[in-house]
């Protein structure tokens, strides 16, 4: 029983990825018809975003220690990081150590100027073309922001811990009257769920309750007629894509200290990201959220050695195979709507 | 000649001529000098390009004809791979055995996984077919390992079965005896021009290849393809099921995806797991595209020029640079190769990935544009397509 | 297909003129992998020798290979006479003069494996087939290094494994013209089980994770022998997928186990991601059957240990080599190559080139680049100076046998590199076993093949 709970807590947790990426995914793919191959490293740039605000806190000025010495023989060089002569070696460390948090203030106005950028620059020449050209230009473009990051922070993982007060795990177990120590969760897990529901719930509140909302929903559904409305939808559809990268760029921020993020991280979430959105169906933002979490939740269930002792490989697969299943029973997946990527 | 008309039949001759020729074609640069970098004429990559064309025109019978994009077709290449390899073990070396096997269970398997993506169009079936490759790689790589020795790729072992295994065979693949790996150096000035037994074998199979998906783009089946396409719906009220059809397309693309994947173990006796990775089927996809979808020529293009990029810019290091800049004054040098080892090297990725913007955003239609528009230039009036594949040469979707 | 206009007639057209084409290829005969003057592959005619480095260049792994590039680099520097002269020093076999390879100048070329075995063939098929390469090494995963074995084993061109560390490279897939100087998974469990007993007691249960392909398998099995061996009970394994990021589901159920040991058979990013989910779930401070909760990472790496950055203090794990050593060859390497780079050198650089001048002087003792002679100068060749103290090339299966280091994760690094300190120097008889081992059998490797 408290196996079982654990893994729902961890479904929930990879559900929130998913739906984090899969939301900002739908929001271009389902609703603008853009296959968007470069989403991935959307989440990727959010994540070095962290990394980015983390080496600028760090920047250190270097002082020479002659006592010590360094692996040739050569005086130690310290580095002190600025913050620390500043604000004093305490807060300076404890600005250092809130970096992730710190980041999500950062990574906002920088992903949403690279939606903006990359929208205006290049996917709107794309609306109109068909669907393969998308996929090459977005896929060329995934591997130039890749290849470019690689450039900067070389290829290996790069450690961004969370703040050292959310290091430590809840114990569920002893609420529920379980034995302490049974089912305990990090909080930074916790953090990451809750973020990801706020963000998602702030999405669905923007599209459903503002006049902007209305348009770009109307737009999704009917863009022409829209257009004849004389509203001007392209520009709304610009801002929608700042805020797809914006969502994929902070689901890529708070996912750092759960992971350490390297420049692939976006090509590893990329296939994965697609089969959600569509498995949720096109063109369907709840779909999306959904497929999130449910994927989340079976591929944890999957990885437990019972299930893999019962079915070996199961856990390699288990993705696929529902999104196969789903397809097949719905045709449009969970809550796909009629028409939208259909030819 | 060959059921063609004459267009067809001059194109068709331009591309054998081109095929049995890649060796001279590719060996623009003397030995020796600088420029011999860029020199593409060995067998690994000639097979290579010979057989990702394969591989890319069967893809095309598929996308570019009926519209429908397969992100799958990874998974014909890997058991094809894997077939080949299969037969060297129980068998012995010779290629024929494995290859018709390749292609008759990679039909099957894209009978399978076709008959059932096929249910769903657009997007749905894109990610079926997805779905579909990745468990095979995912599979093969971890759980299958006993038959397909996973991560280390399946290979022969001198304690495999190889029942036919002769006296005097070669112990290298080979066709009744003529050893793939046979080279024959033609030294010519400062030239050398290298004829490989294993390219030719794979050229002349691409030929073949390449003169069925010509047959099926003229046929009347192929116009078919080309209406589901255009508009399903409309086939419906017109009272013709379409599903046979785009399932016999997908068997064929399945089955030269499975023919690619076996020449590939053909031509070196390894099958990777990684063969059946959603990359290579991305692979197969963006060169499609880059080279021009809908065309007969354009897979192939774009399948040469990915598959030169990638090995020939892999290996310009920073050393090969600086040898090439050395006239230039220290500090210009070490700035222009700084620059440009960015490009090169390790950062080959990087020129791909913009060569891919560059092709799409400055030529919609691919490799194949590019090369109308020069011949235009060129000849100053209305081009008529020369090597295009007539109606509906656009862009696919 | 119904409806296409095939005809009799067009068919047979077509095969005879397929079986014209087939005809054809019959009139090029000709050596097997070009080049053919000395009797062997790619024998070096003029007055330079070329060698094949091929490198992760592209994907997770792609700063162990520039590191391994690095150290390549530095290697033909020596060897040319340039530079400080580094292990040429130290190195018990004086052969090595400066004067590049049997007089000729060494050159290089490079080439991307991209971590698959086919990208690796066909990288290093390039290099043999275009630029004449007489000896291929390099790679960073066990996988590639097989694969690219097996294709130098066909095509006569001499092998020197870069970092591999499964068993099967000298195991069941050793062959004659392929050599690791890399240690395996049976040597970091026969070195690091005793140091485990030693610290963790010897009433432990170990649960392991295992990335799901062949190194996690063999690592997994060397691991569970030796620790069982100490009296240790394996309470379950369970495979993760090689694509696995996030572990959390596999770390959760650790924690419904009564086993107070984990350890994580993972390497690169999966050892990363694995280890900081472990440290994330609070498995270290956890107290079972009243001892503390353990972990162990079998085989270390430097580069990707600074992935998992605070995570590693105490953990305990192997490596091949470790900068800190203060053997004269050790101090001589991290010398050069730190005065190159700028900072210390990784177990894959060191390995890598110590396999580079282990080829250059078994070229210049055999008086040949032949492979097969250099086969016979590398088998059972004893050398020492080489930063790993006396060692052997043993003769059945191509492996060097020497001092295995057990490193723990350092509590209080000095500096970036800082980050492992070596606990114990395990002794060569320690980790030593019989080549028909069972985690090796099955394995034959054949006889050297010059090519041509």
């Amino acid at each position: 029983m408290d196996a079982i709970l654990l893994q729902i807590l961890n479904g929930l947790d990879k559900g929130s990825a998913y739906a984090l990426i899969a939301l900002g995914l739908t929001l271009i793919f389902g609703t603008l018809g853009v296959v968007n191959f470069a989403h991935g490293a959307m989440f990727m740039i959010g994540a070095f975003c962290a990394v980015t605000l983390q080496r600028l806190l760090s920047l250190s000025y270097v002082t020479i220690d002659e006592s010590r010495t360094d692996f040739l023989g050569n005086p130690l060089k310290i580095r002190t990081p600025y913050v620390e002569s500043w604000f004093g070696p305490e807060a300076g460390q404890a600005i250092i150590d809130w970096s992730v948090p710190l980041a999500i203030v950062f990574a906002i106005p920088v992903m949403v100027g690279l939606g903006f950028l990359m929208e205006r620059g290049l996917i709107r020449h794309f609306y109109k073309r068909p669907h393969a050209d998308q996929i090459l230009v977005t896929f060329g473009l995934a591997i130039v922001l890749q290849e470019i990051v690689k450039f900067f922070f070389g290829a290996n993982p790069i450690p961004t811990p969370a703040p050292e007060a959310f290091s430590g795990s809840f114990d569920f177990g002893v609420l529920l009257g379980f034995e302490p120590n049974s089912i305990i969760y990090p909080y930074w897990r916790m953090i990451y769920f809750v973020f990801a529901l706020i963000i998602i719930g702030a999405v669905f509140a923007f599209l459903r309750f503002t006049t902007f909302g209305m348009v770009v929903r109307a737009g999704m559904v009917d863009r022409e007629t829209v257009g004849l409305l004389g509203i001007d939808i392209d520009r709304r559809f610009t801002v929608m894509f700042g805020i797809a990268a914006a969502v994929a760029g902070l689901a890529g921020v708070m996912y750092t200290p759960i992971n350490a993020p390297n420049f692939h991280m976006g090509m590893d979430f990329l296939v994965l990201s697609f089969v959600v959105v569509v498995v949720g169906g096109m063109g369907s933002l709840p779909g999306g959220v959904l497929a999130g979490f449910l994927l989340g939740i079976l591929e944890s269930f999957a990885s437990m050695s019972q299930v893999i002792d019962l079915l070996p490989g199961i856990n390699q697969i288990i993705i696929f195979l529902v999104a196969i299943v789903v397809l097949l029973v719905r045709p449009r997946g969970l809550m796909g709507r009629k028409g939208v990527m259909e030819e | 000649m060959f059921g063609l008309n004459r267009r067809d039949t001059r194109f068709l001759l331009i591309v054998i001529a081109l095929t049995l020729l890649t060796p001279f074609i590719l060996q623009p640069f003397p030995e020796g000098s600088a420029l011999a970098q860029f020199n593409a004429g060995y067998p690994d990559l000639m097979q290579r390009i010979a057989i990702f064309g394969i591989f890319a025109i069967g893809f095309n019978i598929l996308f570019g004809l009926t519209g429908y994009l397969s992100f799958g077709h990874a998974a014909f290449l890997g058991v094809g791979s894997y077939a080949v390899v299969w037969m060297y073990k129980l068998l012995d070396y010779n290629v024929l055995p494995g290859l018709v096997l390749a292609i008759v269970t990679s039909g099957l398997f894209a009978l399978a996984i076709g008959y059932l993506s096929l249910r769903r169009s657009g997007i749905y079936f894109s990610i079926l077919t997805l779905a579909f490759a990745q468990m095979s790689f995912n599979l093969a790589y971890s759980v299958l390992t006993p038959i397909t020795n996973g991560e280390t790729g399946l290979q022969v072992y001198t304690s495999d079965p190889q029942i036919l295994l002769g006296e005097n065979e070669p112990n290298v693949p080979h066709l009744f005896g003529l050893a793939m790996n046979e080279s024959y150096k033609l030294e010519l000035g400062g030239w050398v021009f290298t004829f490989n037994v294993g390219y030719y074998f794979t050229a002349v199979i691409a030929i073949l290849a390449f003169y069925l998906s010509l047959r099926i783009f003229r046929s009347p089946f192929g116009m078919m393809l080309r209406a589901v396409k255009s508009n399903q719906t409309r086939l419906h009220y017109t009272g013709v099921n379409p599903r046979p059809y785009t399932l016999a397309a997908f068997v064929i693309s399945g089955m030269y995806a499975g023919l690619a994947g076996g020449l590939l173990a053909a031509m070196d006796p390894l099958a990777g797991a990684e063969r059946m990775q959603w990359t290579e089927s991305g692979a197969v996809v963006i060169m499609t595209i880059l080279g021009g979808a809908g065309t007969l020529m354009g897979p192939v293009l774009g399948a040469g020029f990915i598959k030169y990029l990638e090995k020939i810019f892999s290996k310009i290091n920073e050393n090969i640079l600086e040898g090439w800049f050395a006239f230039l004054p220290e500090g210009m040098r070490e700035v222009v190769v700084w620059v440009l080892s960015r490009f090169t090297g390790e950062g080959w990725a990087l020129t791909l990935g913009l060569m891919f913007m560059l092709v799409v955003i400055f030529l919609p239609g691919g490799l194949m544009e590019g090369g109308r528009r020069i011949a235009a230039l060129f000849r100053r009036r209305p081009e008529t397509g020369k090597d295009d594949s007539a109606p509906g040469g656009a862009p696919a979707e | 297909m119904s409806k296409s206009n095939f005809t009799r007639r067009g068919l047979l057209r077509t095969g005879a003129a397929a079986g014209a084409g087939l005809a054809m290829p019959t009139i090029f005969t000709g050596a097997a992998w070009s080049g053919s003057h000395g009797g062997f592959t790619n024998a070096p005619t003029g007055s330079t020798v070329t060698l094949g480095f091929n490198v992760p260049q592209s994907g997770p792994y792609a700063d162990e290979g520039a590191d391994e590039l690095r150290a390549y680099m530095l290697a033909v520097e020596h060897l040319n006479g340039e530079g400080d002269g580094g292990m040429l020093n130290t190195f018990s076999s004086k052969t090595l003069d400066g004067t590049g390879i049997l007089g000729k100048k060494v050159e290089y070329v490079t080439g991307d494996t991209q971590t698959k075995s086919d990208a690796a063939r066909a990288s290093a098929r390039s290099m043999i087939e275009k630029d004449g390469a007489i000896m291929i090494t390099g790679g960073s995963s066990s996988g590639v290094a097989v694969a690219v074995q097996g294709l130098c084993q066909e095509a006569g061109i001499i092998f020197m494994a870069g970092l591999t560390h499964s068993n099967d490279t000298t195991g069941k897939d050793r062959k004659a013209n392929g050599f690791r100087h890399f240690f395996n998974s049976y040597m970091s469990g026969a070195a690091l089980a005793p140091v485990l007993a030693k610290a963790y007691g010897t009433d432990r249960k170990a649960y392991h994770l295992t990335a799901d392909y062949n190194w996690g398998y063999t690592t997994e099995e060397a691991i569970r022998a030796a620790t069982e061996a100490m009296g240790w009970e394996t309470v379950n394994t369970v495979k993760t997928p090689l694509t696995q990021t996030d572990f959390s589901s596999y770390i959760a159920p650790v924690l419904q186990s009564d086993a107070d040991v984990l350890v994580l058979n993972h390497y690169g990013g999966n050892m990363v991601n694995s280890l900081t989910n472990a440290v994330q779930f609070g498995l270290r401070d956890r107290i079972v059957n009243g001892k503390q909760f353990e972990i162990v990472v079998p085989l270390y790496s430097r580069l990707m240990a600074k992935g998992a950055g605070a995570n590693v203090k105490g953990i305990f794990g192997s490596t091949n080599w470790h900068w800190s050593l203060q053997d004269e060859g050790s101090k001589a390497f991290v010398k050069s190559f730190g005065t190159k780079y700028g900072f210390p050198p990784s177990q894959a650089a060191h390995t890598c080139y110590v396999q580079t001048l282990l080829y250059a002087d078994a070229v210049q003792r055999a008086g040949s680049f032949n492979p097969c002679a250099v086969v016979e100068a590398l088998e059972g060749f004893e050398f020492d100076g080489l930063g790993n103290g006396p060692t052997l090339y043993r003769a059945d299966d191509h492996q060097c046998f020497k001092d295995v280091l057990v490193v723990k994760g350092k509590e209080n690094p000095s500096s970036e590199f800082d980050l492992l300190e070596i606990v114990e120097i395990t002794p060569v008889e320690q980790v030593t076993y019989p080549p028909d081992h069972p985690q090796f059998a099955g394995g034959d490797l054949g006889t050297c093949n010059p090519g041509a």
